[in-house]
């Protein structure tokens, strides 16, 4: 005998195209214009807030910094679905989602300062800390949303990761940990078609990435990810069914940046495409729309502006302001203060190793 | 109670899951089945498939989604069903597990009990008998404990579990079922970076831990030699203070445990007493542990396992000093 056994299809969802032109069909009931036009604004703030963050690396005042540029409605898009208290899981480049959850600016700059201060995100904010190890934070997603099952919270937890990341080991062991235990998790994977410099094709032969959820068997979606009234909607309709079980959205969208400041892609990708993908441009799609609708005016995306830049300006001057102690360093390895620590820590003091 | 050392880390996790309802258990096979070696014998009829949980297949997943677990205030037990398999887990535990408060700053911290077998003797196939210890001390930020009687493995686990930290809960295979001891049946603890003395002597220090430390109290008996046992118990943060004392008590330090001797504990003991008291030694410090490659096949561990005849030459060779 041989017969179909099973067989999958995965849906695409676009709800505004680059035209600014909504399927109102598809438009989640619920979202205003109002909040339409708040999702603008901070999409608009988080790259204001990268362009600022790029240059104080240009001159020395910040470490190795991973642009979002581009990505902007698939972090603001799934962050404004989420709940109060929801959680999230960041991989390196979240910044959009940071700032939607409230995360104080000058912590932000603190952490690209390259200061662990900046990593102790406050409780209010529902978030883990920037995670570098590409795929790792996958797994502590599973966890976490275990533990929100087990405790009975009713939240979910909407992990983050990239195309690449989507080839680690740990991204397929957590959403099948979460298939399994049938976890209130939502992974998005914000496909943006390059890891560092290799394409998406080299990442995977599938078609989709969102298809790697068949296997786990989770439902699985594939979004544009420069629409954000998509973003949400997936997000949103991932957040009411996680108290069944996991979801995986891959979101669609394009690096238009650097990998990071330490690298020059046009070494390895046409510029060709990188215009192509501007026509496509997340945030002048949404002004296309406000301004069609008469919600939007120069004025008011100049009065923006100021306010935004004076608010940047404001957290970079109290981040500049954070002086490091070293001993922080030796006091935060564990709960306690080791003997063996201790005299590390004693002796640079007494030394004076860290005096210039 | 009088129990072997399986029975003992059994009895203390069941102690701490009744005192602590956000502590569960996951593994490969630890629910209905026990664990290969019985270790969570009965936990799963007792505590429901929530609290102990058997997890597909996936060693990294297994420690990745305990650090999830335990970020959200939980207190996970992890079982990596044999060391080496927990090499799978290598980045969750180093990059991860090693790091996460300080990445905070403590606004988070991981509370959890990473438990593993470890090292050889019991005959077993390829990858089951390894002894992992250095690789988990070494980056720090991993507590890493390693008993060698049914009581500390009941008082350490029971410390562990009270402790807001990462734990790597090294259990011998070799010793699970090796001898009883009378261990007391309510809550107990023993101190995390302590070591303790096995036996008090002025001859000659020993400094060991795990599997070998029955083995070297055997030959001190034998021998009939004055020895000064030192049982490290937990493998970072050295209980530097105990080591130190004991080098300079006798001036003879012998240091012995079964991972392979190249870059091992050894080494790290060995260097500590060579900065803080060279001047009051008689002899050099000398090692005994296996030889410097990987774990054999079963039927070659006889010839690399460190035994009795290796450790008494030893002694008798820093005595001749």
């Amino acid at each position: 005998m041989l017969k179909a056994i099973y067989s999958g299809s995965i849906d695409y969802m676009q709800i505004m195209d680059e035209n600014g032109t909504l399927d109102s069909g598809l438009v989640p009931k619920g979202l205003t214009d109002q909040m339409l036009v708040e999702m603008y604004k901070k999409m608009s703030f988080a790259r204001a807030l990268d362009a600022k963050t790029l240059s104080l690396q240009r001159q020395g005042r910040a470490v190795t910094y991973a642009p979002l540029v581009g990505e902007e409605a698939v972090q603001i898009g799934s962050a404004s679905a989420m709940r109060q208290g929801d959680i999230f899981v960041p991989s390196f480049r979240q910044h959009g989602v940071y700032l939607t959850r409230g995360l104080p600016l000058e912590k932000f700059f603190i952490y690209w300062r390259g200061f662990e201060e900046g990593g102790a995100i406050p409780k209010e904010v529902n978030g883990l800390p920037v995670i570098v190890p590409v795929g790792t934070q996958v797994p502590h997603s599973a966890g976490i949303a275990y533990a929100q099952k087990y405790k009975k919270t009713g939240a979910a937890v909407i992990v983050y990761v990239g195309d690449g990341g989507t080839s680690e080991g740990d991204f397929y062991e957590a959403i099948n940990f979460a298939g399994v235990f049938k976890l209130p998790l939502v992974v998005i994977i914000e496909n943006n078609q390059w890891a560092i410099s290799v394409p998406r094709s080299r990442q995977s032969a599938a078609e989709t990435l969102a298809q790697k959820g068949i296997a786990a068997g989770i439902k699985c979606v594939q979004v544009d990810g420069n629409d954000v009234i998509a973003m949400y909607r997936a997000t949103s309709d991932a957040i009411n069914y996680s108290a069944t079980g996991p979801t995986l959205i891959e979101a669609v969208t394009y690096r238009m940046s650097m990998h990071t400041t330490s690298d020059d892609p046009t070494k390895y990708r046409p510029d060709a495409d990188v215009e192509a993908w501007k026509a496509k441009d997340p945030i002048a799609r949404l002004m296309k729309y406000l301004v069609g609708k008469g919600l939007w005016t120069d004025s008011m995306e100049s009065k923006m502006q100021d306010e935004q830049l004076k608010l940047i300006d404001e957290a970079v001057e109290k981040a500049e302001q954070f002086k490091p102690d070293p001993r922080s360093m030796f006091e935060n390895v564990y709960s306690f203060m080791p003997e063996t620590l201790k005299s590390e820590e004693d002796e640079a003091i007494a030394a004076g190793f860290w005096q210039g | 109670m009088n129990t072997n050392m399986l029975g003992a880390i059994n009895n203390a996790m069941d102690l701490c899951m009744q005192e602590n309802s956000d502590m569960v258990l996951l593994g490969e096979d630890i629910g209905k089945d026990g664990g290969v070696f019985r270790v969570t014998d009965g936990l799963f009829d007792k505590y429901g498939a929530e609290r102990v949980i058997d997890t597909p297949l996936a060693e990294s997943g297994i420690v990745g989604t305990a650090i999830g677990m335990a970020l959200a205030g939980m207190h996970p037990v992890p079982e990596l069903q044999f060391a080496s398999f927990m090499y799978l887990s290598f980045s969750q535990l180093v990059n991860h597990a090693a790091r996460y408060r300080e990445r905070t700053r403590s606004a988070m911290s991981l509370p959890m009990i990473i438990r593993t077998p470890v090292s050889g003797g019991v005959r077993t196939l390829e990858h089951h008998s390894e002894s992992p210890e250095a690789f988990f001390a070494h980056p720090g930020g991993i507590i890493v404990v390693e008993p060698s009687t049914p009581y500390d493995a009941k008082g350490l686990f029971i410390a562990a579990a009270h402790l807001n930290d990462p734990v790597l809960f090294l259990e011998p295979t070799k010793l699970y079922r090796l001898f009883k001891q009378e261990v007391p049946d309510a809550m107990y603890e023993v101190p995390i970076g302590k070591a303790s003395v096995l036996k008090e002597g002025d001859d000659i220090t020993i400094i060991t831990y795990g599997t070998m430390a029955s083995i070297v109290s055997d030959v001190v008996e034998k021998k009939k030699v004055s020895a000064h046992v030192i049982d490290l118990c937990t493998i970072n943060p050295l209980d530097e203070k105990t080591i130190i004392e004991g080098a300079k008590k006798t001036g003879r330090v012998l240091v012995v445990h079964e991972a392979p001797t190249s870059f091992g504990v050894g080494a790290e003991v060995s260097a500590r007493i060579a900065e803080k008291a060279m001047y009051e030694l008689d002899a050099p410090i000398m090692r005994v542990a296996s030889p410097s490659f990987p774990y054999p096949f079963p039927g070659y561990e006889q010839y690399y396992l460190p035994n009795g005849n290796r450790i008494g030459s030893a002694i008798d060779k820093l005595l001749s000093m």
